[in-house]
């Protein structure tokens, strides 16, 4: 693994900065020697060879699958039914009544997102989703779940700290905002729809949906406009 | 089973690593698993929950030390060798033995869209009766079941309140262990921080948690 969160490593805050943090990554991972295949890179090729050879998996569907949460599925997803709660009202309010049938309105269902429940950010009340017992992550819309969501430190402190996690992920909520974690322990996925920032009256859905983050959509950060030189 | 995988609130597990730009997989072998372990599913030889089950029966030190899709990897070959339609010699070799199991239906690549656009739902409509109802002052059972739940350790003997009722759904200790499926309301069944935590926490914040009937009882 490749952020073994139990191994001391540099501090969040150095993260940040992606330079550096991944050149380290790189050197760990060992990518400097090409011609030695890993020992998984080795057992999962074995693997799917002896499979193929029985006719248990055809490999083009495994090509299919693959693509298909590379390049089809992912926070777009998301953050187009965000975009679309905070410009019409009525959607909004069948997407926190039946969240499943409102985002299957816009073509997201299925695999990993077949029963989708809604919660809604507002000046009092943060939402965080959590899996501490697995992974669970909502698919259809937010693609497949980051390695901090499905690692020991996040599992493990969002039910406990949660405002110790989201303070490491930069997000300092006031003492007077309730915090409502969400430990996805059944087959129901959880989505956070955030609060629109001020001064987002002008743009567009489509420009809303651009400011839509998938840590937005997690409840471990806030959406904002962008700002002269940030690096969003 | 009271597995490391069941780490709600525990302490030790480190600052939570970050990185920018994250790629959906790391490498290519990661990509392999992640499909092989969703084409696999379409066999619907296992349950959802035998799945879970299986990664939680990696033993507790192993578990840690592996990443997501070595663990996967792992689970993936338990479950592939219980089933019988790979024995561990092939798995080593990598061939398949004379007279082994073949040609089980493949996904094809054509099939998989409509295989996840459909999913796998696990509500039920049957007619079962719901024990609580929103609003209603709830227990959280103590239970220590050697097996696969989904009641973590850290809501055990807690009081909470059902905030809603989600309907009748697959309940996944007896399915994860070819049991039935045993339908039953699941409720979204809110805990104080305090009640979870004790005075340590604040006064404000929650947590809720999906909870079936036969994880709770009446305050």
């Amino acid at each position: 693994m490749y952020h073994e969160s139990w191994t001391p490593k540099t501090e969040f805050l150095v993260h940040m900065k992606a330079d550096t943090h991944d050149l380290t990554q790189e050197k760990e991972r060992g990518h400097g020697d090409q011609t030695v295949p890993s020992d998984l890179t080795l057992r999962v090729k074995a693997l799917e060879s002896l499979l193929a050879e029985k006719g248990l998996v055809d490999p083009a569907a495994l090509d299919a699958l693959i693509d298909t949460y590379e390049h089809k599925v992912g926070p777009r997803n998301g953050a187009r039914v965000v975009a679309r709660a905070w410009v019409d009202p009525a959607y909004k309010e069948r997407l926190l009544t039946d969240a499943t049938a409102a985002i299957s309105e816009l073509g997201y269902t299925g695999e990993q997102g077949e029963h989708m429940m809604v919660v809604a950010n507002g000046p009092k009340v943060h939402n965080l989703v959590v899996c501490t017992l697995c992974s669970c992550y909502p698919w259809p819309v937010l693609g497949l779940p980051p390695v901090w969501y499905k690692s020991a430190p996040y599992r493990s402190r969002a039910v406990i700290d949660p405002r110790g996690v989201l303070r490491e992920f930069g997000l300092e909520l006031a003492e007077d905002v309730e915090i409502h974690v969400w430990d996805s322990t059944a087959e129901v996925r959880y989505l956070v729809l955030p609060e629109r920032p001020a001064g987002s009256e002008k743009l567009s859905e489509e420009e809303l949906a651009a400011l839509v983050t998938r840590d937005a959509m997690v409840g471990v950060a806030k959406v904002k406009l962008p700002q002269a030189g940030a690096n969003l | 089973m009271n597995g490391v995988h069941d780490m709600g609130g525990m302490h030790g597990m480190g600052s939570i690593q970050y990185e920018k730009n994250e790629p959906v997989f790391h490498e290519p072998w990661e990509a392999r698993i992640f499909a092989l372990n969703r084409a696999v599913r379409a066999w619907r030889i296992w349950t959802a929950d035998a799945s879970r089950h299986a990664v939680e029966l990696i033993p507790a030190p192993e578990y840690l030390r592996m990443s997501y899709y070595e663990q996967r990897l792992h689970s993936l070959v338990e479950l592939m060798i219980k089933s019988g339609l790979v024995s561990r010699a092939e798995v080593e070799n990598g061939k398949s033995a004379p007279n082994s199991l073949k040609a089980t239906p493949a996904l094809t690549a054509d099939a998989v869209p409509s295989m996840l656009a459909k999913g796998k739902p696990t509500s039920r409509e049957v007619p079962v009766a719901a024990r609580f109802k929103a609003g209603q002052a709830v227990r959280a059972r103590n239970i220590n079941p050697t097996g696969h739940t989904r009641l973590p350790r850290y809501a055990r003997g807690k009081l909470g309140t059902i905030h809603l009722d989600h309907g009748v759904y697959v309940f996944p200790d007896t399915n994860a262990d070819s049991l039935g499926e045993n339908p039953q309301h699941l409720y979204s069944v809110r805990f104080s921080a305090r009640e979870l935590w004790g005075e340590q926490a604040s006064s404000r914040d929650a947590v809720y948690l999906d909870m079936w009937d036969d994880y709770l009882e009446c305050a």
